[in-house]
């Protein structure tokens, strides 16, 4: 597997990355040696092992229906959560308008 | 019901549509952190760092989420994968401050389910299945608000992070009114259940609507995929809209092109929303964050356990076993708190009556069909806000059971129930209202007015039979309306002769 210029700007612009067309250049070359240095996992026969989902034996913990719980995670922190936003006003975040 | 067709230029086409739903989840907290997910909160108030996608935070599930999820799907007939996974699905959006919606591509928590419609509300024998296939567990976006501010959209995330089941129908639907019978069933059921409030107004259920359109028996055409549409009407005015565009465009010598669309609920109309175009490109892969979800039998067992009886099952019961009319039947399993509501008034009716269910259930159904709905609706209420309960109405039926009073007397009985709040027995006594049985008073009663009418009874006795319902009426008249009607027949008969 390998990409273009097209593909990197392609790629670069859904992540919102702005990337000039001297970085796209280098980049192409980069991406590929990455790709084809991952593709040597393709090598190795898996046939008949199941994917590893994690290094230790491990399963998804749950957690209880309870609100606010956890500070960390709960709400009611609305100071907390718009602390950093570039804009807020009368408790919501402002964003340059986007409209359908 | 006939086939649907749409009647282009050039002959008939066929209409299919797919739809995919989705519901919230009814839980007290969100999908993956302990922020509250209550409507109409303060914006941004019930939001915690997970859900603003504070760097560093990781997601974990809410058993209860999962729970609602299994049990919906344990409802529609459904395998349950006892091994899902979460995914990322990327895009950029002010409403998605993760950079992307944890979702359930490649392995959903639901596979294969149906679920049956009634295509005729007079005849729910008249039915068809509508298969689905899967419904996953993901995280709802945030809201904007764009005309608070001249030049910036307001980002509210209290509904960032409330989990959402995705309900993905298979491409069975034909017709507006199929997608209409299954959007309102899926409604019913998952009202049933109780993993979803079904509030189509507060957006607890919303529609992405699939729709093609092909000559009879050919291969499926392109697809468009109108976004969020909010009510049964407004999905089945997509479709009507849609299938029509798409008939006029092919006919036109046009192609239709796979594309993301918007409902306009003011004009009707969809339109393309040419900005998704990109969007699909979603980059998937699985959530880093999250292991596979392993669901213990124990788990699945719980769930299965806490099902309530469903709307078809019921049905057939209230059919089968209570001898209701399939009508009947029909609208007292429609929504849960009818049936509630009905099964109350069964319970205490039979007891008020001392009989069985079965004997007394027609004449419950009856009354609250046609007696309590209609009373209801003239003082615009319904049977949640009702002043009359179901042991009040059981006492007023237990009054027309024992002929107490007549069925035209238990009309009046009832507004002045709906009134007052005050109790059947307590009514009829306090207004005298109580039914004469008694041969003598009518025989009186009957014997006045044939000889005030001594020209009509001849008339009658001349073999003018349509007379009889003016001598029940003159001597009902005489009664107050009193009178018990069938101690009324049988004497008016003999006596006339």
């Amino acid at each position: 597997m390998s990409v273009d210029k097209a593909t990197v700007a392609r790629i670069a612009s859904l992540a919102r990355i702005k990337v000039s067309d001297e970085e796209l250049e280098a980049m192409v070359p980069e991406l590929n040696q990455i790709l084809g240095w991952v593709e040597q996992l393709g090598e190795v026969d898996v046939t008949g092992i199941e994917p590893m989902t994690a290094v230790i034996p491990n399963t998804l913990r749950l957690r209880d229906d309870v609100v606010d719980a956890d500070p960390l995670t709960g709400g009611g922190r609305r100071d907390a959560v718009l602390a950093n936003a570039p804009a807020a006003e009368h408790g919501f975040f402002g964003v340059p308008k986007v409209i359908e | 019901m006939s086939e649907y067709r749409i009647q282009g230029a050039t002959g008939e086409w066929e209409v299919v549509i797919g739809l995919e739903v989705h519901a919230q989840v009814t839980s007290k907290a969100k999908l993956f952190s302990g922020a509250a997910t209550a409507f109409g909160a303060e914006p941004n108030s019930q939001v915690s760092l997970i859900d603003a996608a504070m760097p560093g935070m990781l997601p974990v599930p809410n058993r209860e989420c999962i729970r609602q999820a299994v049990r919906t799907g344990m409802a529609i007939d459904a395998e349950i994968n006892k091994w899902s996974r979460f995914d990322r699905k990327n895009y950029f959006y002010a409403d998605l401050p993760q950079g992307y919606q944890i979702s359930q591509l490649y392995h959903p928590l639901v596979g294969e389910g149906r679920l049956e419609i009634q295509l005729d509300d007079k005849d729910p024998e008249n039915t068809k299945t509508i298969g689905i296939e899967r419904i996953h567990v993901e995280q709802d976006a945030g809201k904007l608000m764009h005309d608070q501010h001249p030049t910036m959209s307001y980002v509210d995330l209290n509904r960032s992070g409330v989990a959402l089941m995705e309900i993905v129908s298979r491409p069975d639907m034909r017709s507006p009114a199929e997608a209409g019978a299954y959007v309102r069933k899926l409604r019913t059921i998952l009202r049933y259940v109780g993993s979803c409030d079904g509030n189509m107004e507060e957006g607890s259920m919303r529609a992405d609507v699939n729709v093609s359109v092909r000559r009879p028996g050919e291969p499926f055409g392109t697809r468009t995929e109108t976004k969020n549409v909010n009510s049964v009407r407004f999905v089945m005015a997509t479709i009507e809209h849609e299938a029509n565009r798409q008939v006029d465009l092919i006919e036109s010598g046009g192609k239709v092109v796979q594309e993301t669309r918007l409902f306009d609920p003011d004009t009707g109309t969809t339109r393309s929303m040419r900005s998704k175009e990109d969007a699909h490109d979603y980059r998937y892969f699985p959530d880093p964050d999250l292991l596979p979800l392993v669901l213990e039998d124990a788990f699945l067992d719980e769930c299965r356990a806490s099902l309530p009886e469903l709307p078809d099952a019921k049905r057939h019961r209230y059919e089968n076993g209570l001898g209701l009319s399939a009508y009947n039947a029909g609208i007292l399993t429609a929504e849960v708190e009818t049936a509630r509501w009905f099964e109350e008034l069964l319970v205490q009716t039979a007891k008020a009556q001392g009989k069985d269910d079965a004997d007394v259930a027609k004449q419950a159904a009856n009354w609250l069909t046609s007696e309590l709905f209609g009373a209801l609706n003239k003082v615009g209420k319904g049977l949640d806000d009702s002043p009359v309960s179901p042991a009040a109405g059981a006492e007023l039926l237990a009054l027309i059971g024992d002929g107490t009073i007549s069925g035209s007397i238990a009309k009046q009985v009832l507004e002045k129930m709906l009134e007052t709040g005050d109790g059947a027995a307590a009514i009829v006594e306090r207004e005298g209202l109580k039914q004469e049985s008694d041969t003598g008073a009518i025989e009186a009663a009957i014997d006045a007015v044939m000889a005030a009418n001594a020209d009509k009874v001849e008339e009658y006795r001349g073999g003018k039979d349509k007379l009889f319902g003016f001598f029940v009426g003159q001597t009902m008249k005489a009664m107050q309306g009193k009178a018990n009607p069938q101690v009324v027949n049988e004497l008016l008969k003999t006596k006339l002769g």
